[in-house]
């Protein structure tokens, strides 16, 4: 059955980046204020959910070519090594450092290595979140 | 090097993460999850080592102080569990490269196993009783995983029965965390065994012990709550069965031996008489298992029961001969379960059955594999060179010593009747008349087959023939378990 969804396509193409943005402003707030990787992953799997739900399951496949298992991997792994820099420094695993940073725009930034930990996690969210809904979605 | 002892814990994990990147080339996946098996082995053995000549080793991760952080201790129980458990896990890659299939291989066979390892060794190295939590998932994640992996009807409905049970048993162990966080403000292990000494005899502690030993009970097969076990694990195929009757009931078990020696030590009377009769009755039930069965997976699994009901009842002890004789009983174990799973996976392969009365004669045409299965049978039953003796004989010990006669007996009575179906299995598949006439199995294959299994019963039969060398280390496993202060020294290092 075809049906017209022109206001709900349309509606979805602003809303998108709308949610999108929000999900990395989440994710940058995480370590001050309520946030962090799983909400914000979990924001962003939301916002790819609303184009599934707009357009179908193909259509989207094509406009993000992303292998969400390989998503996964990625994410454990960059958390597995932000972790693990410790082992080179000899101090206990997991052991965090932060500094601040003159960066273009920006200015003056602190930056910790918790964060790289978080983008993991986003990562990890995004992939397994997508992974099911389009295992389940795929299936005829 | 002080991060030496999480080695066997982020392998496997680093090697899981990587094996997710290409689960379709099978060959690949073959070389990658070996090496990694191997280099996590290695530093098992560097670790092992370490903990032998400088005493327990422990972490606080992230650089906070021990109370605050998540602190990883390697004493030389959970060090011997883990070299034992990545032991296992290499033998049964090696098997499954020949009898897994490349469906299964191709469907993220080999990270579950390497996640499974992930969880399986953190649960025996964490200090902290929220992470063995965490760690407790992450193997039961990957579990449900390989129990269901290939989706045939049988392991459809013996995986939801398996999972709804240990969802129910997971939310309880987070109840029973809630509780004993509200009793003592803390989840660091060494720290709640000083806070639950300073406290004394009290009832709530004793109805979290109890508590405690349901949950792990569940997870590791005590009467009543075996219940479970005998379906779940004959579903998936035989490499994964032996993985799992290897593994898994022995977390739930030294997770019982951890919390009971280090945790609930103050009214003994009633936890550890309770853990004692019910690994007697657990014992009685496994053994009423083990020879009602025809069926080769069943015995086996039964005989999971019973040696679970022999290592508890060592631990219930708490005398020197009783912990010594149960932490070689367990590392015992752990070799031959895997040993025997392997043989008689074969002997399924051969006849296409794993109903005992269909089949028979395979002695003239499988020699070498009759030969190694009665020694891993002896093996089980512990006839004295054999691995199994020496365990049991220091826990019978142990049993005399603390003057409980009529336990003792039923564990040497036990041992009977774990020979009787052992030999049950022997008599029925090796002698008499070839039942089975076509035998589908090529010769390649058997060989392929036989190697890793052959190479594991000649480990247990080093295990037993040596055990004299092994006793300094399971003395040291046994010490840190009897003496409370050595573990909690250790964290606190000083500190306190």
């Amino acid at each position: 059955m075809k049906t017209n969804d022109l206001i709900i396509q349309t509606t979805t193409k602003v809303v998108f980046f709308i949610i999108f943005l929000f999900s990395i402003h989440i994710f940058f707030a995480g370590h001050y204020t309520p946030g962090g990787g799983f909400v914000g992953g979990l924001l962003m799997s939301s916002a790819i959910v609303l184009l599934l739900l707009a357009f179908d399951l193909k259509p989207v496949q094509e406009m993000l070519p992303i292998n969400y298992t390989v998503l996964t991997a990625t994410g454990l792994l960059i958390s597995l090594a932000t972790a693990a820099g410790s082992i080179f420094f000899n101090v206990p695993f997991f052991t965090h450092a932060y500094d601040y940073f003159n960066l273009p725009l920006l200015g003056e930034t602190s930056i910790h290595t918790a964060m790289f930990f978080d983008t993991g996690v986003y990562l990890v969210v995004v992939g397994v979140t997508m992974t099911i809904i389009q295992m389940i979605g795929g299936d005829e | 090097m002080i991060n030496l002892l999480l080695f066997p814990v982020l392998i496997p994990f680093l090697f899981a993460a990587i094996l997710l990147f290409f689960p379709k080339k099978v060959k690949a996946q073959r070389i990658t999850v070996m090496i990694g098996l191997l280099l996590a082995l290695a530093s098992a053995i560097v670790l092992l080592v370490k903990v032998k000549t400088d005493g327990v080793q422990t972490v606080t991760l992230g650089s906070w102080a021990p109370p605050f952080g998540i602190t990883m201790v390697s004493d030389m129980i959970s060090v011997l569990l883990v070299l034992s458990s990545l032991l296992i896990a290499i033998f049964v890659v090696w098997y499954s490269y020949t009898s897994i299939g490349e469906d299964r291989e191709k469907a993220f066979y080999y990270p579950a196993i390497m996640f499974m390892l992930t969880g399986v060794n953190g649960a025996f190295t964490t200090g902290d009783i929220f992470n063995m939590f965490v760690f407790f998932e992450v193997l039961l994640m990957s579990s449900y995983v390989l129990i269901v992996l290939g989706g045939e009807k049988v392991q459809l409905r013996e995986s939801i029965k398996y999972i709804l049970v240990n969802i129910v048993s997971s939310s309880l162990f987070v109840i029973t965390v809630g509780y004993l966080y509200s009793v003592v403000g803390t989840l660091n292990m060494a720290d709640i065994s000083i806070k639950l000494s300073e406290i004394g005899q009290s009832g709530i502690v004793t109805v979290i012990a109890v508590l405690f030993l349901i949950v792990f009970g569940i997870k590791g097969a005590i009467f009543p709550l075996f219940f479970w076990l005998p379906g779940s694990y004959a579903a998936p195929p035989v490499p994964v069965l032996a993985l799992f009757g290897a593994l898994l009931t022995k977390v739930g078990v030294y997770a019982i031996m951890r919390t009971y020696t280090l945790f609930f030590t103050t009214d003994i009377g009633y936890t550890h008489e309770l853990l004692m009769v019910i690994s007697i009755i657990t014992i009685i039930a496994g053994c009423v298992g083990a020879l009602a069965y025809f069926d080769l997976k069943q015995i086996i699994i039964y005989n999971i029961v019973i040696a679970v009901g022999v290592i508890l009842f060592g631990a219930s002890i708490m005398n020197k001969s009783g912990m010594l004789g149960s932490v070689f009983y367990l590392i015992h174990d752990i070799l031959i379960k895997g040993a025997l799973f392997l043989l008689i996976g074969i002997i399924i392969k051969i006849t296409g059955t794993s109903d005992l009365r269909k089949m028979g004669g395979l002695m003239k045409r499988y020699p070498a594999l009759a030969w190694s299965y009665l020694i891993a049978a002896f093996g089980l039953a512990g006839i004295p060179p054999l691995s199994g003796f020496i365990g049991k004989l220091l826990v019978v010990q142990g049993g005399f010593e603390g003057e409980y006669i009529w336990q003792s007996i039923f564990i040497l009575a036990s041992s009977l009747i774990v020979l009787l179906s052992a030999i049950r299995i022997f008599i029925y598949a090796f002698w008499g008349e070839d039942k089975v006439g076509l035998h589908t199995i090529s010769p390649k294959t058997y060989r392929q087959l036989l190697f890793p299994a052959i190479t594991l019963v000649a480990i247990t039969v080093f295990y037993g023939v040596g055990s004299e060398y092994l006793v300094p280390f399971m003395t040291d496993a046994s010490t840190v378990l009897l003496d409370p202060s050595v573990y909690t020294d250790a964290v606190f290092g000083g500190l306190k």
